[in-house]
């Protein structure tokens, strides 16, 4: 296995007409750890995959790997695996003709194919015309593809989407001993609940722009916890909170307000003479930064 | 191994990982030993008196032609199906996104289109061998019953029979340049039953109606694939049509083939692979 290296976006830009798919973004990923890459859907992660993998030209700056862009990587599939989101598969072949085709064309072993094969549980379904296969099934193929020039950076897109329970719990074990054995990880999803457990470092896009970048736990002190507080007469607790001098917003479900305490705020309501239906800390959990982050409103 | 050689192996493996080139070398097969078994018979049947010329017979080639006749509607009349497979295997890249994994293993995109446009020349010659194991074998098969001479003794036919195996090669390459000129497969698809079965036939014949236009017809790719072969069903219709030397005709026909794959290589296969 060749060794993992710094993944580097350096101001990379793609403009499609008048669109701005991904605006000056720069970021690196370290070998080693699992990074989850994560926005909403169309903020411009496959698009930025897409350029750091070379299918897609970069309106301007570049994206590289140990500081070679992938287009002149000498070996690129024992350099770098990936897998991207898209179904890329000739529905008439077999899934080891379509390992044999790739690796035929990188000048790899021809035992690689089996390996792969076995290592995401493909073997007894090898032969079968990829066409038949499940979603689930093409997520492992492409997840094999990936893995068969034993790379030292995987780049995959949205890996866990279309996998069942058993196959996400694999994945997420899987990914901890790619990065394990000093590989570089990057794995890409719109959903961090989906990557949380997996991930140890967090690169935020929306609209195409970085805007969060740290370790996984540094999402957890973004955002002040608050306190979620509703009254059957409503305009009586606002009235309560505004004299007590505790901001707060309106929220589908009730009051949110800016205060950690909901012992202090139930006081308030007390002393006011406001009946209460609820009271409790909202659970500021990590869902809650990222979408305050991708600017998606707050989730009451 | 070069690389080269590593994209030609990778490509030789996708096409015969498939089941298109065979479906379309037994269609090719079956369609070619029809009309060579049956013309065979219609046209020996007249000249062996079988058949009376008052039932249609009575534009029947000369024998001395027949058996060339008959032997290059492998590449006269089969000539579509390389051009299918050649455009297939480029259209199905786009289509099924396999450019993405393509890419991914051998990013010298130019590398890649040079291994498909050599591979697919190799199938198509494939497809030339089949096409003549149809026209050849059941032609004189045929024509032997009926008491004509088949000819196979004289090298003649046998540079006839190479020059076709050259022709349906190099159709093959064309189909690659148009295929990646066009990518849309259906779009293709469209474009190459109306130009081969349709359009071309038409330009052939009108532009012999004067000279000017015959020496510009002579160089439609039809035209320039019979003047390789050296006998077709259309120089027999059309007397008077001047024709290339086969040689001509064949560089003529290889011109196609490369400025198509090379006007496609910057128009499509550059561009951005979403």
């Amino acid at each position: 296995m060749p060794a993992g290296s710094v993944v580097e976006f350096a101001n990379v830009t793609k403009r499609f007409g008048a669109v701005t798919a991904v605006d000056d973004l720069s970021f690196t990923v370290e070998p080693g750890r699992v990074t989850g890459f994560l926005g909403p859907n169309g903020a411009g992660k496959t698009t930025s995959l897409r350029m750091l993998l070379g299918l897609v030209t970069p309106t301007a700056g570049t994206a590289t790997f140990g500081g070679v862009r992938y287009a002149d990587l000498s070996h690129p599939l024992a350099t770098v695996g990936s897998a991207l989101e898209a179904a890329s598969f000739h529905p008439g072949r077999t899934a080891r003709n379509h390992l044999r085709v790739y690796a035929i064309g990188a000048g790899l072993p021809p035992t690689r194919v089996g390996e792969v094969l076995q290592t995401v549980g493909l073997t007894e379904y090898a032969d079968r015309r990829v066409g038949g296969y499940s979603l689930g099934m093409r997520q492992r193929l492409g997840l094999a593809f990936a893995l068969i020039g034993d790379p030292g950076v995987l780049v995959l897109d949205e890996p866990i989407n279309g996998l069942d329970p058993e196959g996400i719990k694999w994945i997420r074990g899987f990914l901890r001993e790619l990065a394990g054995e000093g590989r570089t990880v990057l794995v890409s999803s719109h959903l961090l609940s989906e990557v949380q457990q997996s991930v140890d470092d967090v690169v935020i896009i929306a609209r195409g722009r970085l805007v969060h970048r740290g370790p996984l736990s540094s999402l957890e002190t973004e955002t002040a916890p608050q306190v979620v507080v509703d009254s059957p007469t409503r305009e009586a607790l606002a009235a309560a909170l505004t004299d007590a001098g505790i901001r707060f917003t309106e929220g589908r479900t009730g009051l949110l307000a800016a205060d950690p305490d909901p012992a202090r705020i139930g006081h308030v309501a007390f002393a006011a003479g406001v009946e209460l239906s609820t009271l409790h800390r909202q659970k500021s959990g990590l869902e809650d930064s990222f979408l305050a982050l991708v600017g998606e409103g707050h989730t009451l | 191994m070069s690389g080269y050689l590593r994209s030609v192996a990778a490509e030789f493996t996708k096409v015969t990982s498939t089941r298109i080139w065979w479906v379309i070398a037994l269609v090719l097969f079956g369609y070619i030993a029809v009309l060579a078994g049956g013309l065979s018979a219609l046209f020996g049947g007249v000249q062996s008196g079988a058949i009376g010329s008052s039932m249609g017979g009575g534009q029947a080639p000369p024998p001395a032609q027949l058996p060339a006749l008959i032997y290059s509607f492998a590449s006269s009349v089969g000539y579509v199906f390389p051009v299918l497979l050649g455009a297939l295997a480029v259209t199905g890249e786009f289509r099924h996104q396999t450019l993405t994994p393509t890419f991914l293993a051998v990013p010298r995109r130019g590398r890649v289109l040079a291994a498909k446009l050599t591979t697919l020349f190799g199938f198509g010659a494939v497809l030339g061998v089949v096409a003549l194991l149809a026209s050849v074998g059941v032609g004189a098969l045929v024509m032997g019953t009926f008491g004509v001479d088949p000819v196979l003794g004289e090298s003649d036919t046998w540079a006839l029979i190479g020059r076709s195996v050259l022709a349906m090669a190099l159709w093959a390459a064309v189909g690659v340049g148009l295929g990646v000129l066009v990518p849309n497969q259906v779009a293709t698809i469209v474009i190459v039953l109306a130009f081969t079965q349709f359009i071309e036939p038409l330009l052939r014949l009108a532009s012999t109606f004067t000279d000017a236009t015959a020496g510009i017809g002579r160089f439609l790719p039809g035209a320039a694939s019979d003047a390789l072969v050296g006998a077709s069903f259309f120089s027999i219709a059309a007397p008077g049509a001047s024709v290339l030397e086969w040689w001509q005709g064949g560089l003529v026909l290889l011109a196609y083939a490369v400025v198509l794959t090379v006007i496609g290589y910057l128009v499509t296969w550059r561009r951005d692979v979403t």
